[in-house]
């Protein structure tokens, strides 16, 4: 893992729970939606907070796409979960809402769960892009290291 | 509704939204390092590659699929039991989907990690 896709895993993060808190905030003008005001949804897209969203969640879908490219899809789903934990911190700073014991343990759980998988490779399977054969190898043999350092 | 409606409905969701996340996973890595065509051939060339991949286009319907189960699951339940009962069983259903169809090596290590997650999902989302 080099620094660089370090820094693609934290886009994934902050541009995942930024763009959620701000499509919050955005919906947060127009109430509550339902059957029978269902036309209401297309004027929010003229909102300004939903728009700033919707423009990052395609950053988040972006760099998410980049991860999925050289990392497993169970590294990359585990290792970017700190954005539930980064929207609960974003949602009580900028939204206010209530954050209780109950939630803060589940931060924990998931900080957890990241260490648990940013302590092994990021990708297990062979590549089928002769661009990442060199790179499969040294994940290879990173892996067989590890797995011989537990033995 | 029903529970039994309801649970239909969660299931509907974790598996649309597994099958988009396997198929755009097994679709980016058999395009490659995203990152390196962009430094050798431009975004352009990228983006071409990307929306010309039918297994990419085949996970984004499951993704859209995935969003509209959960918007007809929310008009029959409550939010607080479909968004943490959805998204924690997803995190588990793509490390067993992840083993199966994309051979990835899911270790007592990424087990541990997606059952934590998954609970921590669950707990936030109450």
């Amino acid at each position: 893992m080099t620094v660089r896709k370090y820094l693609i895993l934290l886009a994934v993060t902050v541009f995942g729970a930024s763009g959620d808190v701000c499509l919050a905030r955005g919906m947060r003008d127009f109430g509550a939606v339902s059957s029978s005001n269902w036309r209401q949804l297309l004027t929010a897209f003229l909102n300004p907070w939903v728009i700033v969203g919707i423009c990052l969640l395609i950053l988040f879908f972006c760099s998410y796409l980049t991860a999925l490219s050289w990392a497993d899809l169970t590294y990359v789903l585990p290792a970017t979960a700190v954005s539930y934990v980064l929207m609960a911190l974003l949602a009580k700073i900028f939204l206010h809402e209530n954050v209780t014991l109950e939630h803060w343990l589940g931060v924990g759980l998931i900080t957890i769960g990241v260490g648990f998988v940013a302590t092994g490779p990021s990708l297990t399977v062979p590549a089928r892009h002769p661009r990442q054969e060199s790179e499969s190898a040294a994940t290879r043999v990173v892996s067989q290291k590890s797995t011989r350092s537990e033995v | 509704m029903t529970a039994a409606l309801t649970w239909a409905g969660i299931a509907s969701i974790v598996l649309t939204a597994t099958a988009g996340d396997v198929l755009q996973s097994r679709a980016m890595k058999e395009i490659g390092d995203l990152g390196a065509m962009r430094r050798e051939k431009g975004l352009l060339q990228v983006v071409r590659r990307v929306v010309s991949s039918s297994r990419f286009m085949l996970g984004l319907l499951f993704m859209a699929l995935a969003f509209f189960s959960l918007l007809i699951t929310l008009s029959w339940d409550d939010v607080s039991v479909i968004g943490p009962a959805s998204a924690s069983l997803t995190f588990i259903a793509n490390a067993f989907a992840a083993r199966i169809f994309l051979k990835e090596r899911v270790d007592h290590r990424r087990w541990l990690a997606a059952l934590f997650v998954a609970g921590g999902v669950v707990m936030l989302a109450r």
